[in-house]
């Protein structure tokens, strides 16, 4: 039972760290952004790259390519989201715009992958070494994703609640038409969010490499994932997507143990029919 | 909240059937110019993008391209009239969908009016588009595809041909083995058994419990698992403590690669270690991090075949990497046989067929190389790593098999 549930938690922290990321670009920037997966995926195949390249160990990776990340997404955001920002005349026409919008990059970036590294599998192998977690025995590449979760949310959390500027990014998460009245900087903020929401995305890339298989075609998968623990958690919560992202993982390992493993799809699609149902705007929504 | 959730569905299905006649258009739009007299159109639609890319980019695509750029840096095929004729080719995604595949085949035959369609990656997909090609008197050379149904295609589709066996033959070769280590003591007769819930292990995994039943095995542990799956730690600790001799997991590639990490960090070396698909990757070695001396799957070669040697090493020159040890050698042989069947009678496609029926060619499998029942039944069931190479295994070897290694050692 105690194995199961470690083996829970550190599949439910691999579902956070991808999530964290879009709940931050959809709760604050308001970008509903379809091509986060391709986003992991490309992380993944520029960690296999420095990796098998320049032998340079993911860990290290990850500090070039989440700032890479970061600067990426504030570039797209500049360019290819901000006009839609401007133009829009309510946040449902941007929502639906940086959907459509979005879907296209999705397209462009699977592509780009696609012509560089062909549509096979990429796999290597990275601290696949046992790691002792009171017993139960775990992948320390697993591991890292759960690590990596917790400091990642903590540090955001701390940031969101505890200093002046995650409380801008608080209040245009709330209220973007009140905020700037508040004299805050609304294009700042919201750049800023999908921008840390981008190098989110390349560092949950950046250790999915080393333990999943990835093709360039992959993203959605995440993108489906990560976007049912945002809605389950509460669009823009970081404590949501935390909690939903270990409830999933500790749904998925304890239906696989104890009933089914060909039941864990239906039993996580229940959790997140039962609790919105209950609450429509997820366990930490807001409205 | 709700709302908004709704509108984010509302849009994104109705964009995705915009895109997906987008990508049609585009599709059309690559398409060289018709046929020319001077060269033979060969067109085929295969999974360049989506879920099934992984698999069609090992096994399929690539022997298409060497075996196309084999032809034509000969000068082409000779046709039975003396003239050389150079390949020409016309490909398309099927972005791994059937209904996709099934429009290309059709665009193939009735607008490209290509000479000859080679088949799709994936036994669906092959049925899917059988029927079309049949209609369309195509020779269909099903390579990618295993079914236990071929004997009963050949019937419906007489123009149909099967390159790849079916999922009985594969489980009744591994269950022979078994059978064999079990009265010779090394294994006990209980097994664990997984399988991916898609068609490759739904097949495999039907075909299995009945062979294994009959030869007195007793599966104690028997779980499917959705393809979505990711993370197997809950399924090797589960299968660990079922006290098997046997693990078999008939897996997609994403699944045996994480499986195989799995158990080295779970330090399950059960003494059989059988997984499906990407077992028979060269990268395998590389992604498990170590050797994998011992693990079973389908295939293998025979190391000391010159002719798949040579064609290996061919791959590997033109391609740029590897083979796998399964598929591969048997598209390749499947194409060649095309080849020499259309220097043999032309382009008469129903001629070009019944020569495939009942011909004997020379491929990289074989000097004599022929179908029988317009299916190819020289194929290597069961493989096993061993030194380094996945090679062709039966219970004491010959016949260009191995002897199967068990127990298999433990990790290094």
């Amino acid at each position: 039972m105690f194995e199961h549930i470690v083996n829970g938690l550190v599949l439910g922290g691999l579902y956070a760290l991808v999530a964290m990321g879009l709940t931050l670009q959809y709760g604050i920037a308001r970008i509903m952004n379809l091509s986060f997966g391709d986003t992991i995926i490309a992380a993944c195949f520029l960690t296999f790259v420095l990796f098998s390249g320049v032998a340079l160990s993911p860990i290290l990776a990850l500090f070039i390519l989440a700032p890479v990340g970061y600067v990426t997404s504030l570039v797209i955001y500049r360019v290819i989201m901000k006009p839609l920002v401007d133009r829009a005349p309510n946040d449902g026409a941007l929502e639906v715009d940086s959907i459509l919008v979005t879907f296209g990059l999705l397209f462009v970036i699977q592509g780009i992958l696609l012509v560089i590294f062909g549509g096979g599998y990429t796999s290597y192998s990275y601290l696949n070494t046992p790691v002792s977690v009171f017993g139960a025995v775990v992948a320390g590449n697993r591991l890292t994703a759960l690590v990596l979760a917790l400091v990642i949310g903590g540090a955001m959390i701390w940031l969101l609640y505890r200093t002046r500027w995650g409380m801008t990014l608080r209040a245009v998460a709330l209220a973007p038409d009140s905020a700037p009245l508040f004299g805050i900087d609304l294009d700042r903020a919201t750049r800023t969010a999908f921008a840390i929401g981008g190098a989110m995305a390349a560092t949950g890339g950046v250790v999915v490499s080393m333990f999943q298989t990835f093709t360039a075609t992959a993203g959605v998968v995440f993108t489906m994932k990560a976007l049912i623990v945002v809605i389950l958690g509460g669009k823009g919560s970081v404590v949501g997507a935390i909690v939903a992202g270990l409830l999933l993982g500790l749904v998925e390992t304890l239906v696989a143990a104890y009933i089914d493993p060909g039941l864990t799809l239906a039993a996580v699609y229940a959790v997140f029919l039962v609790i919105l149902l209950v609450r429509p705007s997820g366990l930490f929504g807001s409205t | 909240m709700t709302t908004a959730n709704a509108r984010v569905a509302r849009a994104a299905t109705g964009f995705a059937s915009c895109v997906g006649a987008a990508a049609f258009a585009l599709m059309a739009a690559v398409a060289p110019a018709a046929a020319q007299d001077d060269t033979i159109t060969i067109g085929y639609a295969v999974s360049k993008s989506g879920p099934n890319a992984g698999g069609a980019d090992m096994t399929v695509t690539p022997n298409y391209e060497l075996w196309v750029h084999e032809v034509n840096s000969a000068g082409g095929l000779t046709l039975p009239d003396g003239t050389q004729r150079k390949i020409e080719v016309i490909e398309y995604d099927d972005r791994s969908s059937a209904e996709e595949v099934v429009r290309a085949v059709e665009r193939l035959a009735t607008q490209d009016e290509v000479d000859f369609i080679l088949p799709p990656w994936g036994t669906g997909f092959n049925l899917a588009v059988a029927p079309l090609m049949a209609r369309f008197g195509y020779p269909h050379l099903a390579g990618a595809a295993v079914t236990d149904k071929a004997p009963d295609f050949v019937e419906r589709w007489d123009t149909s041909f099967w390159f790849m066996g079916g999922s009985a033959d594969y489980t009744g070769a591994l269950t022979e083995i078994l059978a064999k280590q079990r009265d010779a003591g090394t294994i006990n007769s209980q097994i664990a058994m997984i399988s991916v819930a898609e068609g490759f292990g739904i097949d495999l995994v039907s075909a299995a419990r009945p062979s294994f039943e009959a030869a007195g095995f007793e599966i104690v542990y028997d779980q499917s698992f959705p393809p979505q799956t990711s993370d197997f730690a809950t399924i090797i600790s589960e299968a660990s403590n079922s006290g098997a001799d046997t693990f078999v997991a008939f897996s997609y590639p994403p699944h045996t690669f994480a499986l195989t990490g799995q158990a080295k960090v779970a330090g399950y070396s059960p003494p059989v270690f059988y997984l499906g698909v990407g077992a028979g990757f060269p990268v395998y070695p590389k992604i498990a991090g170590g050797p994998v001396d011992g693990v079973m799957s389908l295939g293998g070669i025979d190391p000391n075949n010159d002719l798949n040697n040579a064609y290996r090493a061919k791959h590997e020159e033109v391609i740029g990497r590897a083979p796998d040890y399964w598929g591969s050698v048997l598209i390749y042989a499947s194409l060649e046989m095309l080849g020499q069947a259309i220097e043999r009678v032309g382009l008469d496609r129903a001629a070009v067929a019944e020569e495939l029926s009942t011909g004997t060619f020379e491929t990289v499998i074989g000097a004599e190389t022929r179908l029988e029942n317009n299916q190819l039944r020289a194929i290597n069931w069961v493989g096993q790593w061993q030194d380094g190479t996945f090679v062709a295994v039966s219970s004491d070897g010959g016949d260009g098999t191995q002897a199967v290694q068990l127990p298999k050692p433990d990790w290094q």
